[in-house]
């Protein structure tokens, strides 16, 4: 067992695999919301089509998804892509299919508020911006937030379907590793990863929750 | 001059005529009770006047501008935004459940609207929201959430921030059929204070004593339209066989 080229090897992948799981939030959070407006919006056409996008996104598999991100450029535009291209497919697949997920999340906080808290502040004379931002999704946060938790930990372990696009994260190199190496130890240490990864997840939004907590 | 003066406004949801041609009109410093029995769309009918639900015709102006009008075909029609928005200033409304914002404490559920809507300085209105939470009893109570109130406490926080916006006239809805005999009187009381300060009030209310007792003017509403309107002793002594038939029970028991 070579430990020197191990370590080195899962420590690139751990990489990779904290950086999509970072830009998958950063872009999958905020893309999530406005999908929510879509998918709620009083026009029927846009409302529809919304409702399709997280149709489709829920629908089929994460990984034929990534699939057709980095494939279909070639099959069906005919562009030649980069190798450097896998690790943006990888964005953006995980982006929109994450995005269709919270925004049912976020929908179903943002249906559960009472019409009491739309009316108060409406006969206090907010502004809609204001009543959103300011009364309305600080309280859809703390609804949401045990939701949100199950998704982004499955997230972490999500971010192992790379492997299907040759993005080199940590489920790759431990791949390749157990199979140089002829040895369980990669899948181990890459095992022990996810699991401190998510305990580390779980405890960050359990502090989250407990921040919520000074209301009912 | 009438500050609010409501002309034929009708309401009906899906077929069922909930307002029929009802006009009234309150006056600066009047304390005005809307009694019935339930459904006979005293709440619609604040409701309205608040602009929280949309007449279907009628007219509607508050301190001589117009909010509402009807049209040729007889539809409401509302004023621009920016009209209503300066006429939304002239009242305020206390809910029956409250509606505080549970994650603002009470202090910044009085203030925010002052300070981020009408954009009045800070100090001032921190000053007069003390001024108020000490008329309401509260003084001891400016950094409590909602949760930690109870909920005769919650009303009068919640009568405190409509008051902290300056309004003309206050409507209240019910404002204590969510609370338990005590709790009611002590929102009672601070109501009746409101009332000896000559601010004008417009009272949806089940409770008859205190309507009795503290308005200038009684409503009294029955299957969408104005049954009868008087002072206080020509409604409680009412030869009008309806009122007399909704207040019996009170009569009954001689309270």
């Amino acid at each position: 067992m070579n430990w020197a080229l191990l370590l080195s090897k899962l420590g690139s992948g751990m990489l990779t695999t904290l950086e999509i799981f970072c830009v998958t939030l950063i872009v999958s959070l905020p893309l999530g919301l406005l999908v929510a407006f879509g998918r709620m919006a009083k026009n029927p056409i846009i409302r529809t089509i919304f409702k399709i996008y997280i149709s489709i996104m829920r629908g089929t598999p994460l990984m034929l998804q990534l699939m057709v991100v980095y494939f279909g450029p070639y099959y069906i535009l005919g562009l030649q892509v980069t190798s450097s291209y896998r690790l943006y497919a990888a964005f953006i697949a995980f982006g929109l299919n994450y995005a269709a997920y919270f925004a049912e999340i976020y929908r179903g906080g943002i249906e559960s508020m009472p019409d009491g808290q739309y009316e108060a502040a409406k006969l206090l004379g907010y502004s809609r911006p204001q009543t959103f931002f300011k009364i309305i999704l600080p309280q859809v946060i703390k609804r949401i937030l045990p939701s949100i938790t199950n998704e982004v930990i499955t997230l972490v372990k999500d971010t192992s379907l790379a492997f299907a696009i040759a993005v080199t994260e940590m489920f790759t190199q431990a791949k390749a590793l157990a199979s140089s190496q002829v040895s369980m130890i990669p899948y181990v240490a890459a095992g022990v990863f996810y699991y401190v990864f998510n305990l580390l997840v779980a405890s960050v939004m359990e502090f989250m929750e407990k921040k919520f907590n000074y209301y009912r | 001059m009438n500050l609010l003066e409501i002309k034929n406004l009708r309401k009906t949801f899906d077929e069922l005529e909930v307002i029929q041609d009802i006009s009234l009109s309150v006056k600066e410093g009047e304390v005005l009770s809307i009694i019935g029995p339930s459904g006979s769309g005293k709440s619609t009918l604040l409701r309205c006047a608040t602009m929280l639900e949309r007449m279907d015709s009628g007219t509607m102006s508050y301190m001589g501008e117009q909010a509402v009008w009807t049209d040729e075909t007889g539809n409401a029609v509302y004023a621009k935004s920016a009209q209503l928005k300066k006429i939304q200033n002239y009242y305020g409304l206390v809910f029956q459940n409250f509606n505080l914002f549970p994650h603002f404490s009470v202090m910044k559920n009085i203030t925010d609207a002052p300070i981020h809507v009408q954009k009045r300085p800070k100090d001032e209105v921190y000053k007069e929201a003390r001024e108020l939470l000490k008329k309401m009893g509260l003084s001891d109570k400016e950094d409590a959430y909602p949760c930690q109130l109870s909920g005769g406490q919650c009303q009068r926080v919640a009568i405190a921030r409509a008051l902290a916006l300056n309004p003309k006239i206050l409507f209240f809805d019910e404002p204590t059929s969510a609370l338990d005999p005590e709790l009611t009187g002590e929102v009672l009381k601070v109501i009746r204070s409101l009332a000896d300060l000559d601010i004008t009030m417009v009272i949806v209310t089940h409770e008859m004593a205190f309507a009795r007792d503290i308005s200038d003017r009684i409503i009294f509403m029955d299957n969408g339209v104005i049954a009868q309107q008087g002072t206080p002793e020509e409604i409680f002594q009412s030869e009008n066989a309806r009122t007399r038939e909704f207040l019996g029970k009170y009569h009954d028991y001689g309270v």
